[in-house]
């Protein structure tokens, strides 16, 4: 059990380090790594797990969570959620202590107007990946596109427009147009 | 140096921080939380300047490790010190961790109704409006000049179309482009 906890530690900590923007670039080593190399899963039960990852709320990345419980229980959720989730913690955590000493230091102007840019290319090429990956066809695009300008335009709130995205898709599978 | 606090109005509890991510932790189905975290602090509270909270979100997407708990640091940290950003950190994880397990416990027969996927793929489609609001109010916000821009359309290409590894893009572009940066405030001699 300690050993299979290790294991897990020894996979997903070092992922944690080079995963960069999304969660999602690392998912295809998170499948190698699980599949593959460990054969903890069959590609068929991977699917499954990344499919409940997908259908729960909160980060993506709760994945690892997953795998960790079916891994080894209890202690297996816990050990894989603070690989992936811990060690880069304090990175973040030190560079907010750094930011709010040095405020308006020449370095700093330099990074926040440097990576913003990137920063908005990397969220830009997240939604386009996102939306031309999504299921249900043009229907889906469209409720895309008015939730953009409705989050843009309005103050609604975003749990109902979720609730009538998944409304409104249901509704044209049941009446056959999806 | 130390510096007063630029943020107006009063601060939470690093208590009512916690219950406010472990609420969107458990709400954002979909995701998109970025999106989520914008409208909750910036546009709904007013707890923090959307300057700040862009900053946060660079620094978020260009650091390693899982952008949605590096911004809930950032933002915890940001609003209630030390303690708000363990506050940001438990709440967006072990709610949503704990949520997780008990849905992968009934799982088995969620999916074999068709219409949980296609009700899922709605909402998919509906919290890519988050996502997309997100990304735009990120790009309005890149200064009107030449050089940022292009920044901005090079990742783009490398990253959503060519699919090139982002570890490479950020450290290559984000070198070029702060280096760039700097150079600029060092001649105005900011």
């Amino acid at each position: 059990m300690g050993n299979i906890l290790w294991t897990l530690w020894g996979v997903f900590a070092p992922l944690s380090l080079v995963t960069i923007g999304g969660g999602q670039a690392t998912v295809a080593e998170i499948h190698r790594q699980v599949v593959d190399v460990h054969q903890w899963m069959t590609a068929q039960e991977f699917l499954n797990t990344f499919a409940i990852a997908r259908l729960a709320p909160g980060p993506g990345s709760l994945l690892v969570t997953l795998i960790g419980w079916d891994v080894g229980g209890l202690w297996g959720a816990v050990v894989g959620t603070i690989a992936i989730f811990g060690p880069t913690a304090f990175l973040i955590y030190a560079v907010a202590y750094v930011w709010r000493r040095h405020q308006g230091a020449r370095w700093q102007l330099a990074l926040e107007a440097g990576l913003r840019p990137i920063a908005a290319g990397m969220i830009l090429a997240a939604v386009y990946v996102l939306f031309m990956s999504l299921e249900g066809g043009w229907w889906a695009r469209a409720i895309a596109v008015v939730a953009t300008v409705l989050m843009m335009r309005t103050r609604l709130n975003p749990l109902l427009l979720i609730a009538c995205g998944a409304g409104a898709l249901s509704a044209a599978h049941v009446a056959g147009l999806v | 140096m130390q510096i007063e606090n630029v943020d107006v109005g009063p601060k939470p509890s690093a208590w009512s921080l916690f219950l406010i991510f472990s609420r969107i932790g458990l709400s954002s189905f979909g995701g998109g939380l970025s999106g989520w975290f914008y409208r909750e602090f910036v546009q709904d509270r007013k707890w923090m300047s959307e300057e700040d909270f862009l900053n946060g979100l660079a620094l978020s997407q260009a650091l390693p490790g899982v952008n949605v708990k590096n911004m809930a640091i950032w933002i915890g940290y940001r609003l209630a010190g030390a303690r708000g950003a363990v506050a940001g950190f438990m709440g967006i994880i072990v709610p949503p961790a704990i949520f997780i397990i008990l849905l992968a416990t009934v799982f088995a027969a969620l999916t074999e109704y068709s219409i949980t996927n296609i009700a899922l793929a709605g909402a998919a489609a509906a919290a890519i409006g988050l996502s997309a609001s997100m990304a735009i109010t990120t790009a309005i916000r890149v200064p009107r000049r030449l050089l940022p821009w292009i920044f901005v359309v090079t990742t783009f290409v490398a990253v959503g179309i060519l699919q090139w590894p982002l570890l490479w893009v950020v450290l290559g572009e984000g070198v070029l482009s702060v280096g760039i940066e700097y150079a600029r405030l060092l001649r105005k001699g900011a």
